[in-house]
C-alpha cells in the first residue's frame, strides 16, 4: 500500500512533466531548437494565475485562463522576436538566446514580483480520497494533474496525427523546404508550436504551483531542466517518447526519495539519464533515420 | 503571352552570383527543358522561380502577376508545383500522407479526392502502397511520389529537378513517359535535367544553361541535332 501510495505520486509529478517535456519536445522536433526559457514560461504561467487569482481575487477560471492566454502570447513573442531572426544561424547561437531569454524572464520576474516566494492556493478544490480504510490517500491535487494530462495527451495526439496543421506540423518537422513548397507556411507553424508548447507550460505551472505551493521567480528553472532530461530520455522530438520520458522521470524521482535517499533523488534521475543515453543514445522513442542515398 | 515569364533573373549566394542575368518564358501547354552541366545554376532557378531563393536581381511573372516577392508557401495555391531534386518525399509519413500534403493548399474536398483518383491511376502502385510509410519506397517510387504530391496541388505548370537521378535506364524511361502524360493531360511541364538527351527528346523547346548564363536556346529537335549541344551533352 505505501508503495503504490508513492506511484501515484510519482505518476502525479511525471503527469506535470510529460505536459512540461510535450512543450519541449514538440519546438525541437518542428523548429530544431532547444528552447531553455521554457521552463521559465512555467512561471510566468505560476505568477500570472497567482496575480490574478490570489492578489485580485478573480475566480480560479479566469485566473488560469489568463495564465494559458499570458503565456501563449509569451511564446509567440519569444519566438517572433528572440528566435525567428535567427533562423538560418547556428544551433549555438540560438542555444545562448534561449538562455539569454530564460535569464530575461527570471530577472523580470524578481523586479516586478521581488524575490521572496509567494504562497500559491492550490487550483484544485477537490478533497482527498482515501483507499482501503485510509491506507491509501490520494490528494485532489494528484487526481486532477493525471486527469489533465491524461485530456491533454489524447487532444495533442489526435490534433497532430489528424488535423492539417499537424500534418503541417509533421512536414515542417521532416523537411521545411518541402514543406514550403507545399504551401505551408514555415514560420507560422512554429508560431503555432510555440504557442501550443506555452499554453501546455501555463497549465503545468498551475498544477505544478498546487502540488508544491511556493513560487519564487525560480520555480521553473529546475524543472525545466528536468523535463528536458524527460524529452531526451524519451527521445527528443517524439510526442509519445515526452509522454513516457515525463511519466518515467515523476515516477523515479518519486521511488528514489521514498525508498532511497530524498537528496539523492535528482542525481538518481540524472544518473539513469545518462545510463538510457548511453545504450540508446536517441532516447526511448527516438528515431533512428537511416538517409536513403 | 507566356504562362511563366523570367526576366534578367540574378542569383547571389553571399558575394558569388550563381545566376548571371538570365531571360526565358514557357507557354501554355510547353514543355521546356533546362539543360547544362552540375553547378550550372539549373537547380537555383527552379528554386528562385519557386520563391524558395530571392533573387538579388530581376523579374518572375506567373499568369501575368509578379511573383517575386511572393514566399513560397504562397506560390502553390497559385497554380504552380515543384517536384525538387532528390524528391524530398516526408519519409515518415505515409504515401497518402504525402498526398495529402501535396493538396495542402486546397479546400474543395470532392475535388481532392478526385485528383488523388487521378493520382491513382496514374501511378498505380502509389495506390498499392498508400498506407505504406515513404521512407521504405523504392528510388522510382518515391520519384513517383514525389510527381503525383505535385500533381495534387493540380498545378499549371509543374517544374521537376532531375525527376531522373539515381533511377535505373528502365525507371527513367519510365518517368520520362509520365512526365509526356502529365504534359498531354494539359500541365505545362519546366523540366531540369542533366541527361539532356532524354530531356530534348520529350521537349519542345530547350535552354542550355552553362556556368549561370543561358548559352544556347531554341526548338528542342534543333538543339539535339547542334554541334556544340552534341559534344558537351549528349556525349557524341
Amino acid at each position: 500500500m505505501e508503495f503504490l501510495q508513492f506511484f501515484i505520486s510519482g505518476l502525479s509529478l511525471g503527469s506535470i512533466y510529460a505536459i512540461i517535456a510535450l512543450g519541449y519536445t514538440m519546438v525541437y522536433g518542428i523548429a530544431k531548437m532547444l528552447n531553455f526559457a521554457h521552463g521559465d514560461v512555467i512561471m510566468v504561467g505560476g505568477y500570472l494565475l497567482f496575480t490574478i487569482s490570489t492578489t485580485m481575487g478573480l475566480p480560479v477560471w479566469i485566473g488560469i485562463t489568463g495564465a494559458v492566454v499570458g503565456c501563449t502570447a509569451l511564446g509567440v513573442v519569444i519566438e517572433r522576436f528572440a528566435y525567428r531572426p535567427l533562423r538560418g544561424a547556428t544551433s549555438l547561437a540560438v542555444l545562448i538566446t534561449a538562455i539569454g531569454v530564460s535569464y530575461l524572464l527570471q530577472n523580470l520576474a524578481l523586479l516586478i514580483f521581488g524575490a521572496a516566494p509567494k504562497s500559491f492556493t492550490s487550483i484544485v478544490t477537490m478533497p482527498a480520497m482515501t483507499f482501503a480504510n485510509g491506507a491509501l490517500t490520494v490528494t485532489g491535487e494528484s487526481i486532477v494533474t493525471i486527469a489533465i494530462c491524461i485530456v491533454i495527451m489524447i487532444v495533442l495526439t489526435l490534433f497532430v496525427n489528424k488535423t492539417k496543421p499537424g500534418r503541417a506540423m509533421h512536414a515542417v518537422s521532416e523537411d521545411r523546404g518541402a514543406a514550403q513548397l507545399m504551401g505551408v507556411n514555415v514560420n507560422g507553424t512554429i508560431a503555432l508550436t510555440f504557442a501550443i508548447g506555452s499554453a501546455l507550460a501555463a497549465i503545468a505551472g498551475a498544477l505544478l504551483c498546487s502540488a508544491y505551493p511556493t513560487l519564487t521567480p525560480y520555480t521553473g528553472a529546475m524543472p525545466g531542466i528536468k523535463t528536458f532530461v524527460a524529452a531526451v530520455f524519451g527521445g527528443i522530438g517524439s510526442i509519445p517518447g515526452a509522454m513516457v520520458g515525463g511519466l518515467l522521470l515523476g515516477l523515479i524521482e518519486s521511488l528514489s526519495k521514498a525508498y532511497i535517499s530524498s537528496e539523492m533523488a535528482d542525481a538518481i534521475v540524472f544518473l539513469v539519464l545518462i545510463v538510457v543515453l548511453v545504450v540508446k543514445p536517441t532516447g526511448i522513442f527516438g528515431k533512428k533515420i537511416s538517409e536513403k542515398v | 503571352m507566356a504562362l511563366l515569364e523570367v526576366k534578367d533573373l540574378e542569383v547571389h549566394y553571399g558575394v558569388i552570383k550563381a545566376i548571371k542575368g538570365i531571360s526565358f518564358e514557357v507557354n501554355q501547354g510547353e514543355v521546356i527543358a533546362l539543360i547544362g552541366a552540375n553547378g550550372a545554376g539549373k537547380t537555383t532557378t527552379l528554386h528562385t522561380v519557386t520563391g524558395l531563393i530571392q533573387p538579388s536581381h530581376g523579374q518572375i511573372i506567373f499568369d501575368g502577376k509578379d511573383i517575386t516577392k511572393i514566399p513560397a508557401h504562397k506560390i502553390v495555391g497559385m497554380g504552380m508545383a515543384h517536384v525538387p531534386e532528390g524528391r524530398r518525399i516526408f519519409q515518415q509519413l505515409t504515401v497518402l500522407e504525402n498526398l495529402k500534403l501535396g493538396a495542402y493548399t486546397r479546400k474543395d474536398k470532392n475535388l481532392i479526392s478526385a485528383t488523388l483518383k487521378m493520382v491513382y491511376e496514374r501511378f498505380p502502385r502509389l495506390e498499392e502502397r498508400k498506407n505504406q510509410v515513404a521512407g521504405t519506397l523504392s528510388g522510382g517510387e518515391q520519384q513517383m511520389l514525389a510527381m503525383g504530391r505535385a500533381l495534387m496541388s493540380n498545378p499549371r505548370i509543374i517544374l521537376m529537378d532531375e525527376p531522373s537521378m539515381g533511377l535505373s535506364p528502365l525507371l527513367v524511361s519510365e518517368i520520362f513517359d509520365i512526365i509526356k502524360v502529365i504534359s498531354e493531360g494539359g500541365t505545362t511541364v519546366l523540366l531540369v535535367e542533366q541527361n539532356a538527351q532524354k530531356a530534348l527528346s520529350i521537349a519542345d523547346r530547350a535552354y542550355v544553361l552553362e556556368t549561370g548564363n543561358i548559352s544556347l536556346s531554341g526548338k528542342a529537335s534543333d538543339l539535339i541535332n547542334d554541334e556544340s549541344v552534341r559534344k558537351a551533352y549528349l556525349g557524341a
